[in-house]
């Protein structure tokens, strides 16, 4: 299989209105005509079945929680990028563009990233029209403020609650598009399966959560938007139903995975604090604007944050890397704190953490200031922990928090299976081997109202669809495979907790595939998740019936999926001998420390095809080549 | 800490319901609430009962999907706290803790602790939005709005539909979830077009919904886990009289 990114010709700042013209239409009053089935509600699912619905598709949107609002889009707290440059301070599409290809350690597509960052400003003025309460200055104009990896203030903020009302502002479209018609919402549903009728993506099977009925959806399109797969490590950022299933079952029906191993830990994290502990709760990267990241210089100094004086402690961040100080990319920031820590440094009585300390700028700024940046965050964080962060240093420690890896597309938003497409943190395409902050809601709104309504209209026009129905063999075929999984889930009976085994995979991965990995690491990774994975379908219990709500069904079946995808996301870094972006392969870096790119030997993206479970999938590479940005060692120094 | 659970089980939206006593033995005062949970429901799995079904997601305090009455309290004793928030610290060694569901008739329970609260969505795709194609946007600084309009704006677009004011409401009234998105809207240039036309059209649907009237208790506000003012409700019904007194109809 090649496989064919079908990037358009021309200069990078000319591809995409090209592609636009050169794409074909689907004439309005046709466009009733078309069927398209949209999985999600998060950011990029949300947009795009609104769009899609505005531009008069008949439009399935199928999900997983009570009220398409819940997607966990709405968790993302500190803000969007856009390069509208309204600080004056430098800003372009361009330099979007090359921020985000040198963040993400020249592992992303030249193409797609030029196009996000010129559709980001469409998306703020998509936004604001929308009636999202974007900060605003004194002036009434629209406020900025700094993230990770950037030198210049593009980040749209609305309080630390940007994700929830980007979320909302797209969910309310969404919901005018239900009143409207044009969009039939399935709520309590999850997807379990693809369906492909000859060599073409016609539909999906889903169970109906509240009845447990096994229901079948015929279109001409599919959309995925289904998320990230971070609950793989089991404590996440995640929230605790995102899942990998819709993704995995479509990547057993034929859809490429590609670059698994690309996962991102986020540096700033409420530390874990038992075993019970079910999710971890991020802290935003907006909170390294104004707070300082220390440690002790000296290792297991026990004293309390206040009594170690100035000239004891290490502000690593700032000594390490001058010019870009606690706003270095993530990656950097979490694999530095996971060093100090190990060298013993680290605090609190894990010794797992480090300190964000805010006393300099509210002694430069006024408390009442910082509380009106990050009221929200001080909050949730006295929740948790029981302490004021007013008056003493947060704790913070990395955790896993966002997949850039995910569902091969092409510059369509297409996969390796005819119509279907993949939108948002399920796809693999924009952010290369690290994500840069306040990137993720700009990737998921660029999809889905900017692009999938242009490439989906091409789609439909160029390919031959007869109709299909539901009663086609594909569909039978699909929901007996889903049948069966859910009979085999109910009958193993057996006595550990689901909780329990998906806990231990969490383990494993954190421990062995986490910010450090080793051949030998990922070796061991590969023998133990496949053992598990025996010992799950042996050893399991689910207790109830599949006729109605049945959360722990629900659970085991996502929880059987991550066995098997842990596999592959292990076996792609194991294989990806470099070091780039949040893959970190101890085996290279260079003298100080940092990641170690091989770009003579590993400039491409690896996209698996599935060949069954236990079995060794077969590596695709699409070779990377930069035209624009030229690969250099990563400095922030 | 050891305590005792009195937790409602209730198979499905038919059947009767009834609260079940459950022992925990295991918990610790830094886990969540909905962590204590699922340490009971652990136990009930690998003795192969059916474990008890709730709602939740984020479980920092942000989607609005978990919604327990703790001890008759929408989301427990922690003001402006959602439930996924409320930490076993709050409680001490012995205590007995009554968890129930959502209760209000627009909000059906689906099973033991989970409810449907489609209702809101329906609120919602009656009008809390502006009619706006994706597209043509002009650009985000073309309407200046000034800071404190907008900061009011946000404090009411923080509602995150949990639906507890619903829960906390002898009337099982929606109107603060209502009024949030009414007032965010009404106080920004944006929603001006549509104005009076949302909120007529909200107010209609929670009312066909079967969620009942405002009598002023102020039993929303308290429970609102994002502190949603009640002055929103107030701003809706000025909203509403206006809308009444200038139909062109």
């Amino acid at each position: 299989m090649t496989l064919d990114a079908k990037i358009p010709g021309g200069a990078i700042v000319e591809k995409w209105d090209r592609h636009k013209f050169e794409m074909k239409l689907v004439n309005p009053a046709n466009k009733r005509k078309y069927t398209i089935i949209v999985v999600g509600t998060g950011l990029a699912g949300a947009s795009a079945a609104a769009s899609l619905g505005e531009l008069g598709y008949n439009v399935l949107n199928v999900c997983i929680h009570d009220s398409p609002r819940r997607a966990h889009s709405i968790a993302a707290q500190g803000g969007i990028n856009a390069a509208k440059n309204y600080q004056n301070d430098g800003d372009s599409a361009y330099r979007l563009f090359y921020d985000t290809v040198k963040g993400g350690d020249y592992r992303s597509r030249e193409a797609n990233v030029y196009r996000l960052a010129q559709l980001s400003v469409n998306i703020i003025d998509q936004c604001v029209a929308q009636g999202v309460p974007f900060a605003r200055e004194y002036g009434g104009l629209l406020d900025n403020r700094s993230f990770g990896g950037a030198q210049v203030s593009r980040t749209f903020y609305a309080r630390g609650q940007t994700g929830q009302q980007l979320l909302l502002g797209a969910y309310q479209s969404l919901m005018r598009q239900v009143h409207a018609k044009t969009v039939t919402m399935f709520t309590r549903r999850e997807m379990l399966d693809l369906v492909i009728v000859d060599g073409k993506a016609r539909g999906i099977v889903a169970r109906n959560l509240t009845t447990g009925e096994i229901e079948r959806y015929a279109g001409d399109a599919v959309i995925l938007a289904t998320g990230g797969y971070g609950t793989c490590y089991y404590l996440s950022t995640n929230a605790v139903n995102s899942n990998v299933t819709a993704a995995w079952r479509a990547h057993k029906r034929g859809a490429l995975f590609a670059n698994p191993c690309f996962t991102q830990i986020h540096p700033t994290c409420i530390p874990v604090s038992g075993d019970h502990q079910s999710k971890l709760t991020l802290m935003s990267e907006s909170l390294r604007n104004d707070g300082r990241v220390w440690v002790p210089k000296q290792k297991g100094d026990t004293r309390r944050p206040e009594q170690i004086p100035e000239a004891e402690r290490d502000y690593y961040l700032e000594r390490k890397y001058p010019s870009f100080g606690n706003l270095v990319p993530r990656d950097v920031a979490s694999r530095n704190a996971k060093q100090v820590c190990d060298d013993g440094q680290g605090v609190g009585d894990s010794g797992l953490a480090v300190y964000l300390d805010f006393k300099d700028a509210i002694n430069r700024l006024g408390v009442d200031v910082i509380r009106e940046k990050y009221g929200n965050l001080f909050q949730m964080y006295h929740k948790i922990t029981d302490e004021d962060a007013y008056t003493v240093p947060m704790r913070i420690y990395p955790a896993m928090h966002y997949a850039m890896g995910g569902l091969w597309v092409d510059y369509n938003l297409m996969s390796t299976v005819p119509g279907l497409h993949v939108l948002g943190e399920a796809n693999f395409s924009d952010h290369g081997a690290n994500r840069l902050g306040a990137s993720a809601l700009m990737q998921g709104l660029a999809d889905g109202y900017f692009v999938i309504p242009y490439t989906i209209g091409h789609y439909l026009a160029s390919a031959p669809l007869p109709k299909v129905t539901t009663d086609h063999a594909a569909f039978k075929e699909a929901a007996d495979n889903v049948q069966g999984r859910i009979t085999k889930l109910l009958s193993v009976k057996g006595s550990r907790g689901i909780r329990e085994i998906h806990r231990e995979l969490g383990r494993i991965m954190w421990d062995d595939v986490g910010m450090a990995r080793t051949e030998a690491s990922l070796s061991r990774a590969l023998q133990a998740i496949p053992k598990l994975r025996d010992e799950f379908w042996q050893s399991v219990s689910v207790p109830g019936t599949p006729d109605n709500l049945n959360q722990s069904l629900e659970y085991a079946g996502r929880v059987a999926d991550y066995l098997e995808f842990a596999e592959l996301l292990a076996l792609d870094a194991l294989e990806r001998r470099e070091s780039c972006g949040g893959h970190f392969r101890e085996e290279s870096q260079t003298p100080e420390g940092e990641a170690l790119r091989d770009d003579a030997n590993f400039t491409y993206v690896a996209a698996w095809e599935f060949t069954g479970v236990g079995r060794k999938p077969e590596v695709h590479k699409e070779p990377l080549t930069f035209e624009e940005v030229h690969p250099t060692q990563r400095s922030y120094k | 800490m050891r305590l005792t659970l009195k937790i409602w089980r209730q198979a499905g939206p038919t059947v009767a319901g009834r609260l079940v006593e459950y022992i925990e033995d295991h918990v610790s005062p830094d886990m969540s609430f909905l962590e204590m949970l699922d340490v009971v429901n652990e136990g009930l799995i690998k003795k192969g009962e059916d474990a008890i079904a709730f709602d939740s997601d984020c479980r920092e305090g942000i989607c609005g999907m978990c919604s327990l009455v703790v001890n008759g309290v929408p989301h427990g004793p922690d003001r402006g706290t959602t439930v996924c928030q409320l930490h076993m610290r709050r409680f001490k060694d012995g205590d007995t803790i009554t968890i129930e569901p959502w209760r209000a008739a627009a909000f059906p329970v689906v099973k033991d602790l989970v409810v449907d609260r489609g209702a809101f969505d329906r609120i919602i795709a009656a009008g809390g939005y502006v009619s706006f194609n994706c597209g043509g946007a002009p650009d985000g600084n073309a309407i200046p709005i000034p800071k404190d309009i907008a900061d009011v704006a946000m404090d009411s677009a923080a509602c995150i539909g949990c639906g507890a004011c619903v829960a906390a409401c002898k009337n099982a009234s929606a109107h603060l979830f209502m009024s949030a998105k009414i007032s965010q809207l009404a106080l920004l240039p944006q929603g001006q077009p549509e104005r009076y036309r949302r909120v007529t059209a909200m107010v209609a649907q929670a009312d066909a919904e079967g969620f009942g009237s405002c009598s002023n208790e102020g039993e929303c506000e308290a429970v609102c886990p994002k502190e949603i003012p009640i002055s929103n409700i107030a701003r809706m019904t000025r909203e509403y009289v206006k809308a009444a007194l200038t139909a062109s109809k």
